[in-house]
């Protein structure tokens, strides 16, 4: 526990320019003792300032949770994707989709745990306005939560796209679903291959995805789709926010660096239940979970497999390690199957 | 800091750098893009938070710093209630029903019958001895309970209380219920360090109340930093109970089983006089004026924040058309017996007072006890074959 009476003495005179104290940041990890998968991060940043007001609280936390991150260490932002090698390659009868997902704060506004509504409505105002201006592979369409028609709502549901009001009390004891559903709404391409959630736990998510395992598509089109966002969003005098040390910064401490998790649904049914499976994926610097998202078991052996890492590596570099990672598993699941063994297929720590 | 956390507000909202001073047309305008959507809602506060109340009260804070904002957040949250129509908002200290009476004085006007805090005064009584005829048949009758709130003045209300204050509110209450004695001698049970026999004990008997789920208390912030501070405390007897730090700072009930509501009420009013006596030894008071009474979290439970009811069986007069409108007319309503929000289990209803403000304690319980008495005389006409009458509404209603 970070939260030392000396460090919340120190802390609870202050405030960030916007008014959020270390109460508000702490009150989710306060109200939520303990999750009985993960170790949750139990804080949450009311606004950009949130990170530097509250350094002394949040740099442990961020150190902790990034495998050791330093106040002093700067993070690398890598979206090119013709950086990736590989990835257009994974076994479709293994890998049943591919996903790449990040989050976007939009400078200049408080995050959700803080806003207003008035906030709220502008970043969704300012974001309807750079999605309308996407083409090509791009265009799409905004349903805001409040408007959607049923037909509208059943498709999205369907396409497995609609997002809920939070019921999580992590978001929810943080302040996350006020005003729900007010300036809330999901955007996507025509191809459905292209998504964007606005104002659910940050101002931004968004994701890129597709059947099968063509990995290095989903990137190419999370890169290309991203920059274009962040292009007209500049151009409106609203940037995304961003630094040098903390990479993208995002509502939880978790999500920030790239704020990224690529990741793919993959059947392992024998490496799953292999004696080594966590091991592999700890040394591979990957992380499972069930194909219902976090929180959530895997069923009949297919696996949610993502990047572990978010902060102190770049997006490319997470990406090529779900990339590698999951073709090695793959290919000792395929061994497993001829009841082969794969100690020698073990990999080093990464 | 809290002084500094409407000015944040505006911060905020980009309206002020932190240099700046504001012009009251730039707040009006940004006080219409803040406005709540309220198109889906049912709740007083959207009844009557027209756009130029919020413009003109969204930049207010109490001394607190409790912002309009946070008072309304649980209507927002809460568009409609399928059984009644709910407050919508919360006071998070005292000053609240102050700063924001252009709200609040029409919220209290609908949901206590017309009472106008701004030329009515409440009347409070807690004379138990002016009770008369509280005594029911128990063979309908099953059990008599009264409770009701109690603030303590100089600190926040439960949806805006520090962890700091709510402590205070726990030492100050748990200080003076042990300096009860006789019949009213008891033990506090505190959530966070009961053992599992006490627990266990605490919930055989119907006491132990629960973190709360509903989201019109959750919104409201009400459950924040559970179970810091909270705790149950009754009397040896089992038949005075104060919940500590739940909705309320406090909530007093008095209760037995049968139809002895006149004991009910006497001890209600002794044990109350008792702990106020003991608060005020050590220099704190209960929230109170003469215009609203009772200060408590929820503008529904101002006055005598009281709510006096029976579970009794009604078999008959249950199913009979004018079940509904004879309770009207006899100014009380029904529950199930689990309580707000629960259904009649056969034909057993908690029958309780509608009203708290405008009329005193002696009046509101003389009310339940002669509606009661009324509800059981008809009962026992209908046994008979004989047929009943709906009572005339009171005088002004």
């Amino acid at each position: 526990m970070v939260l030392t009476k000396d460090i919340y003495n120190k802390l609870r005179g202050k405030s960030t320019p916007s008014g959020f104290t270390v109460d508000d940041i702490i009150q989710t990890g306060v109200d939520n003792p303990g999750h009985p998968f993960i170790m949750t991060v139990g804080c949450v940043a009311g606004d950009e300032e949130s990170y530097e007001v509250f350094k002394d609280l949040l740099d442990p936390i961020i150190s902790d949770r990034h495998s050791g991150y330093k106040p002093t260490d700067k993070h690398r932002t890598d979206l090119n994707f013709e950086n990736l090698k590989g990835g257009d390659d994974l076994d479709p009868a293994y890998v049943l989709s591919s996903r790449v997902r990040t989050g976007r704060s939009i400078k200049g506004f408080t995050l959700p745990p803080h806003n207003s509504r008035g906030e709220r409505r502008t970043i969704e105002k300012l974001s309807i306005e750079a999605l309308a201006t996407l083409s090509g592979e791009f265009k799409g369409k905004y349903y805001p939560l409040n408007g959607m028609t049923d037909k509208e709502q059943d498709q999205l549901i369907n396409d497995h796209f609609l997002f809920d009001k939070p019921v999580s009390p992590l978001l929810t004891c943080a302040g996350m679903a006020r005003d729900w559903p007010d300036a809330r709404g999901i955007w996507h391409n025509d191809a459905k291959t292209f998504l964007v959630w606005v104002n659910e736990e940050d101002h931004l998510r968004v994701i890129s995805m597709q059947q099968g395992g063509n990995m290095k598509e989903v990137f190419r089109r999370f890169c290309t789709g991203l920059l274009k966002i962040e292009e007209t969003f500049k151009k409106h005098n609203h940037g995304f926010m961003w630094n040098e040390h903390l990479g993208y910064v995002l509502t939880c401490p978790s999500n920030l660096g790239t704020g990224l998790r690529g990741g793919v649904h993959v059947k392992l049914p024998k490496l799953s239940t292999h004696a080594k499976f966590e091991e592999i994926l700890t040394r591979l610097r990957l992380q499972k979970r069930g194909t219902g998202g976090v929180d959530t078991a895997s069923v009949g052996g297919v696996f949610d497999i993502s990047n572990a890492d978010r902060l102190g590596s770049s997006e490319v570099d997470q990406v090529q390690m779900v990339v590698d990672g999951v073709k090695l598993m793959v290919a000792m699941e395929k061994k497993l199957e001829k009841s082969e063994s794969i100690d020698d297929m073990i990999p080093a720590q990464k | 800091l809290s002084a500094n956390k409407a000015r944040a507000a505006l911060v905020r909202r980009g309206l002020l750098s932190l240099n700046t001073t504001f012009h009251g047309s730039i707040v009006d305008e940004w006080g219409l893009a803040e406005y709540p959507d309220l198109r889906q809602h049912n709740n007083c506060m959207a009844s009557h938070l027209t756009p130029a109340i919020y413009a003109k009260l969204c930049d207010k804070s109490t001394p607190n710093g409790y912002t309009l904002d946070q008072a309304i957040q649980t209507g927002v949250d809460n568009p409609g209630h399928p059984f009644i129509k709910t407050v919508g908002m919360v006071a998070g200290d005292e000053e609240t029903y102050e700063v924001f009476a252009d709200l609040l004085d029409p919220i209290i006007r609908e949901r206590h019958n017309g009472y106008d805090c701004r030329t009515m005064t409440h009347p409070t009584d807690l004379d138990s001895s002016k009770l008369h005829s509280g005594r029911f048949d128990e063979r309908y009758v099953l059990s008599s309970r009264v409770r009701t709130g109690r603030s303590i003045r100089g600190l926040s209300l439960p949806p805006a209380c520090t962890r700091a204050e709510r402590r205070e509110v726990e030492r100050v209450t748990v200080d003076a219920l042990a300096g009860l004695s006789g019949d009213l001698a008891g033990k506090y049970y505190s959530l966070t360090q009961m053992t599992d026999a006490e627990q266990q004990q605490l919930i055989d008997d119907h006491f132990l109340f629960d973190k709360p789920v509903s989201p019109l208390l959750t919104c409201a912030g009400m459950a924040r930093d559970w179970p810091d501070a909270r705790g149950i405390w009754h009397n040896n007897e089992k038949t005075f109970l104060v919940w500590i730090n739940e909705e309320d700072h406090t909530r007093v009930i008095s209760m037995e089983k049968g139809g002895n509501m006149k004991r009910v009420f006497d001890r209600f009013c002794r044990g109350l006089k008792e702990v106020e006596r003991m608060i005020q030894e050590k220099g704190w008071e209960f929230m109170w004026n003469e215009k609203l009474g009772y200060i408590l979290t929820c503008p529904s439970n101002l006055g005598t924040g009281l709510r006096a009811g029976v579970h009794v069986n009604l078999p008959r007069l249950s199913k009979d058309p004018r079940f509904s409108k004879i309770l009207d007319n006899l100014r009380l309503q029904k529950r199930g017996t689990g309580g707000v929000d629960t259904a009649a289990v056969g034909s057993t209803f908690d029958i309780s007072n509608l009203d708290r403000l405008g009329q005193s304690e002696v009046q509101l319980v003389q009310t339940v006890v002669d509606g009661v008495n009324y509800l059981i005389e008809c009962e026992k006409k209908l046994e008979k074959g004989q047929d009943i009458k709906v009572p005339a509404p009171p005088k002004g209603n």
